[in-house]
């Protein structure tokens, strides 16, 4: 028997060097819990042990369950007719089986029905599944919707709908994007207003909402009237009931298994969720950095699933009298294709320990308030995780979905013409791939994201005592090239800020924010490299090829590649 | 409500034999294959705990097996088995279906208060599919086999769809009923998480006294006391607990020997081409059922 869990071996890797104890510890709150319910840890080793026997589940059921149904999936999509919306059949035994399997609520609490996982390992499990079914990961990621509620609703509100996510029996989705409101949200028009009584209702169009058919809806509205910036749209909640009509659904390259609607609101009633105002500059926010990661666990297990197609085919495939797995040229891209997957997974799962502490320290601090205890010690500790994770959330979904582009490109290219037969999976692949750095902000919004990190230099702090430790045998020429790496950065952002010209740092932040990813991730190599021989390999050639690009991306910025921009209309004909 | 008690079986994974696995007879290295659950007993839990699930009622898994039967059983719970009981005895060892059956049928009376028993048709690795008729005979049960489907379920009495050569056969039945279940009737549910956080450590007393040889510091009867206030103790009973007759136990109570394994390869040999034509199939025609293939 198959398993996506146990059977991959960097996963693996990745799982037993977690050390988040003190991620736990929060999360279960001391381990107090285990008298309620008996499935809650005892301490630390028995969380861990629970998270590996959880992962193993998912792992199976990816592996033997929803992979195999993955194909038809795609090939039948979701359907809408009637005005109705029919997930595959496929996605319906997929949800089922996760539902009883008790991974639909997987970080809630216990009390509302869920595992109360870290938000790490629910990352893991979302990898593992995006692998079998990468469309299903746009409703198993849909988790977060069910978490917002919990961080920002009331108690009322909790007990209403936290249950119901908890057991599978609702769906959720997202309503943010309107036709004229994308990448830039604060232009949101749909109108949310009050009764007499004081009653919200919704009324408006949202569209590209996926699984917009959804039991429950998160709704970003113009509670304000009038206004026209962030500051007038609040956060709401409804039912997914008549009032909800779905318009149409998208016809799309990839992820046909996920729905992706417009929807029209006809004066639907809604809950208030949290602070009126702070839809956007509190709540919405809060929801895509969960979000963002969601995507990028997704990039991740397109990015394995396509190199182990690649890999296989490969191996099997004979030409010139042999198979083409050994021609260097093959050989080549198949090493690059799982250095990037490798490094990219150390990003991610860093990333997402840095997620989880922000908001276990957040509760943590808000509990010690509540309290009357001290929390200052615990406020300075959060403001730099948040800075921190402001700037890894968005390199991360930059890195990893843009890698899982070239990935399946490149799993495709060694299938040769059979890889663009609809026969072989990796072509799914790679229509899969391409809206990974398109949704939940697209590759340009996260280097913007990024760039303030970049510029503030928020790691510095991290590089300085890394290249105060000493690196043993080969890994300290990585670390002498980690350190040139940073040397050249540093002179690209003070060539940039010399400069004080606006577009020109806009146009040089991508290679900005990419220079200082390599040294981040170079780094969180290099140390995986002093626990496990085998990442030697994995830190060589990714530090190598880093300190090319590094020459490179310093080349556009002193050699000014991007003062053009300056006269596009003249090229731009 | 319905009280189901069933029979389920570790079988080596006979899907997964390579050659590393074959003796040089031609047996089975069982050591070297994995472990699994044996697929119908899987679909047979389904069914019961589908019925579970829709009238109330408990579910019992047993086994007989080795101590490392004990997997399984915990796999019953993580499906959301109620209770389990693991039959284990060095005694048992070398047993055919009759001496099986005798051990089943004694350790069902033991746990009584059912009103259907489930097995899977046969198991992979023997497959007798004798065991389940074999144990409804020593309980003076009537039973169903090959059941595919539940039609109807009232009162004391059940409807089920069984498999026959070449369709289905509809047999009604009175309760208590032993019916053996092929695949196809259900679709094992995955295991529950919060049931696998909750029973992971569930123990036999095997697994226990394994426990406590490794370290000096542990007593059996201690840790028997800890797992079973925690509802993680898997109760086991051996030969003497069940008050059996060793005479009909294992070996000496097995009439069948085998008598000889053999390794059978299945090879092309010559081949004969045959005309497209009328006169050239009508040989080939011919020749098949001078073979007995055709007719």
């Amino acid at each position: 028997m198959s398993n996506f869990f146990l059977e991959n071996s960097d996963l693996q890797f990745q799982f037993n060097n977690l050390n988040i104890k003190d991620i736990v510890d929060l999360t279960e709150n001391n381990y107090q819990q285990k008298k309620d319910f008996n499935y809650a840890p005892k301490d630390y080793e028995d969380a861990i042990e629970n998270y590996r026997k959880v992962l193993e589940v998912v792992g199976d059921l990816a592996a033997n369950d929803i992979a195999p149904r993955a194909a038809e999936v795609d090939n039948v999509g979701a359907v809408f007719e009637n005005g109705k919306v029919h997930y595959a059949n496929g996605t319906l035994e997929n949800l089922k089986q996760l539902s009883q399997a008790d991974m639909m609520g997987m970080i809630l609490p216990h009390k509302y029905g869920g595992l109360n996982f870290p938000f790490t390992v629910y990352m893991m499990a979302t990898e593992v599944v995006s692998r079998a079914d990468a469309s299903l990961m746009n409703i198993f990621g849909l988790q977060d919707i069910g978490d917002t509620i919990r961080k920002f609703g009331t108690d009322k509100q909790r007990d209403e709908f936290l249950p119901h996510f908890a057991t599978g029996e609702y769906t959720g989705a997202m309503a943010l994007t309107e036709p004229d409101a994308g990448s830039d949200l604060q232009a949101v028009k749909l109108s949310a207003y009050q009764d007499e009584k004081g009653n919200w209702f919704l009324r408006g169009v949202k569209r590209f909402i996926t699984n917009g058919n959804g039991d429950v809806l998160l709704v970003l509205a113009r509670s304000e009237q009038g206004t026209k910036d962030a500051r007038g749209l609040s956060m709401f909640v409804c039912y997914g009931d008549k009032t909800v009509v779905v318009r149409r659904i998208e016809h799309k390259l990839g992820i046909h298994g996920s729905p992706t609607c417009e929807l029209q609101f006809n004066d639907t009633p809604a809950q208030l969720v949290g602070v009126r105002k702070f839809g956007l500059i509190k709540y919405v926010l809060d929801l895509m950095y969960r979000a963002r990661m969601g995507v990028s666990a997704q990039s991740l297990g397109i990015s394995q699933a396509a190199y182990e197609e690649a890999l296989k085919y490969a191996k099997e495939r004979e030409q010139f009298g042999k198979s083409i797995y050994s021609l260097p040229v093959i050989t080549n891209m198949l090493l690059d294709m799982k250095v990037s997957i490798e490094s990219n997974r150390s990003l991610f799962y860093s990333a997402a320990k840095y997620v989880d502490k922000k908001e276990k320290l957040e509760e943590h601090i808000e509990k010690l308030k509540a309290q009357g205890k001290p929390f200052s010690e615990e406020t300075a500790k959060l403001k730099h995780i948040i800075k921190v994770a402001n700037f890894l959330t968005p390199i991360t979904k930059y890195v990893l979905s843009e890698s899982a582009n070239k990935i399946t490109y490149d799993a495709l290219q060694i299938h040769g013409g059979t890889g663009y037969m609809k026969e072989f999976k990796v072509e799914r692949l790679a229509r899969d791939a391409r809206i990974t750095n398109i949704y939940e902000g697209t590759s340009q919004l996260q280097v913007v994201g990024a760039s303030g990190g970049v510029i503030n230099d928020v790691l510095g702090d991290f590089f300085d005592e890394k290249e105060l430790k000493e690196y043993k045998g080969g890994l300290s020429r990585l670390a002498n090239y980690l350190k040139e790496i940073r040397g050249i950065f540093k002179d690209s952002l003070k060539y940039v800020l010399d400069k004080k010209e606006n577009s020109f740092q806009d146009a040089a932040s991508k290679d900005l924010v990419e220079l200082y990813s390599y040294i981040y991730i170079g780094y969180l190599i290099l140390d995986e490299a002093e626990i496990e021989p085998r990442k030697v390999f994995i830190a060589n050639r990714y530090i190598i090829n880093s300190m090319a690009n590094a020459r490179k991306n310093a080349e556009s910025i002193k050699n000014e590649l991007f003062s053009d921009i300056l006269h596009a209309d003249k090229i731009l004909v | 409500m319905y009280n189901s008690i069933v029979l389920v079986k570790q079988v080596p994974d006979t899907a997964n034999i390579s050659g590393k696995v074959m003796k040089e007879d031609g047996t089975v290295n069982r050591a070297k294959l994995p472990a699994i659950f044996n697929h119908e007993d899987k679909s047979a839990l389904e069914l019961a705990l589908q019925i579970k699930d829709k009238f109330g009622g408990k579910v019992t898994a047993v086994t007989m097996g080795p101590a490392r039967a004990s997997d399984i059983l915990r796999e019953c719970l993580y499906m959301g088995a109620d209770e389990v009981l693991l039959i284990s005895d060095r005694k048992f060892a070398g047993a055919d279906t009759l001496a099986t059956s005798y051990v089943l049928s004694e350790a069902i009376k033991k746990v009584g208060d059912f009103d259907f028993i489930f097995a899977g048709r046969q198991a992979i690795d023997g497959d007798t599919a004798q065991v389940g008729p074999q144990t409804a005979e020593k309980i003076n049960l009537p039973q169903i086999t090959y059941a595919e489907e539940i039609i109807e379920l009232s009162g004391k009495t059940v409807k089920i769809k069984r498999k026959i050569d070449g369709g289905h056969e509809i047999l009604s039945a009175k309760l208590p009923v032993l019916v053996t279940v092929i695949k196809t009737a259900a679709e094992p549910r995955p295991f529950s998480a919060k049931r696998v956080m909750a029973y992971k450590n569930a123990k036999s007393l095997t697994d226990l006294e394994s426990m406590a040889e490794g370290n000096s510091l542990l007593y059996v009867d201690a840790l028997v006391h800890e797992y079973t206030s925690n509802s993680l103790f898997i109760p086991t009973m051996t030969m003497d607990d069940l008050k059996l007759d060793p005479a009909r136990c294992g070996v000496n109570g097995s009439p069948t020997k085998v008598f000889k394994v053999e390794s059978v390869v299945l090879a092309g040999g010559n081949h004969v081409t045959v005309e497209a034509t009328k006169e050239g199939i009508g040989g080939l025609i011919d020749k098949l059922m001078e073979d007995h293939i055709l007719g």
